[in-house]
């Protein structure tokens, strides 16, 4: 075993787990935080893979806006415990047992599918190869982004504005 | 960033660090529990939470692809989807907000008006 394919499995047992720890925990704000913690993980696959921009993106904009405007959300509207969901018997019975087979069918044909695709490129990507490509090829793209920024703002400011102040 | 990570494995011959297919299995893994999340959860900033999830695991398949076949393209995609992940999450929490104003709650199963 590489050591890379043991940082692999130890991010991605990290990852997994929080995962899991998200749909577990009751209230939100542990889903929250169990939230961050996948997205750190998948920033450290990212760095495995030589993809180091995306994973500076991945934790200033995920890890650092995204989340702590959900945080925020959940502390302005002072979210309790969600009641505990109890599953219906046919949920439990045929449903998850189904989820179960369908993950593990999948990830089998994933992986017999790819099993020939090794890393060929074995240089990482240089953040200057990834800054030429996305302002020479998709600059307009990139300028569009803007305006759906732009538009995402109004509409949020729309959106949450008192009633009582027009 | 070769410099740190691909020198620690000296042994890796030809370039095979980790297969490609252990990061599709674990973006599988990923949206599979995201799935669950979405579909299990009553809060509804949490099953918000879960489509964040769901993205970040695609964005994990992108990456790997990427890699695998020495192609940018897969991160400029991410590039992308992280922004439009970032204003999806500005317009929902808003939407989300309003529906907390209007209906007193976060529990979608008391969110039927449409039912009734």
């Amino acid at each position: 075993m590489t050591p890379q394919i043991a940082v692999f499995l130890v991010l991605a047992a990290v990852a997994v787990a929080g995962a899991l720890n998200l749909i577990l925990q009751r209230h939100p704000i542990h889903s929250a935080l169990s939230l961050i913690v996948v997205m750190v993980a998948l920033a450290g696959l990212y760095l495995l893979q030589g993809a180091e921009f995306i994973a500076a993106v991945q934790i200033i904009v995920y890890a650092g806006a995204i989340m702590v405007l959900f945080i925020f959300v959940i502390m302005l509207l002072n979210a309790g415990e969600e009641e505990r969901e109890n599953l219906s018997r046919l949920a439990r019975f045929v449903g998850v047992p189904l989820g179960l087979v369908f993950l593990v069918e999948v990830a089998y044909w994933i992986a017999r599918a790819t099993s020939h695709m090794a890393q060929s490129s074995t240089q990482a990507v240089s953040t200057r190869e990834l800054s030429t490509l996305l302002f020479r090829e998709y600059v307009f793209p990139f300028e569009l982004t803007s305006f759906l920024i732009l538009i995402a703002i109004l509409g949020a400011l729309v959106l949450a504005r008192r009633e009582d102040s027009d | 960033m070769q410099g740190v990570l691909d020198a620690v494995g000296p042994e890796s011959p030809g370039g095979v660090v980790v297969p490609t297919s252990y990061y599709l299995v674990l973006s599988a893994v990923l949206f599979g529990l995201g799935v669950v999340a979405f579909v299990f959860k009553r809060n509804i900033i949490t099953i918000f939470m879960s489509i964040e999830l769901m993205l970040n695991a695609v964005n994990l398949a992108f990456v790997a692809f990427s890699r695998a076949l020495g192609q940018l393209q897969g991160q400029v995609f991410v590039f992308f989807v992280i922004v439009v992940a970032a204003a999806e999450a500005a317009v929902g929490l808003a939407i989300i907000i309003v529906i907390a104003r209007n209906r007193g709650t976060l529990d979608v199963e008391r969110v039927d008006s449409l039912k009734h």
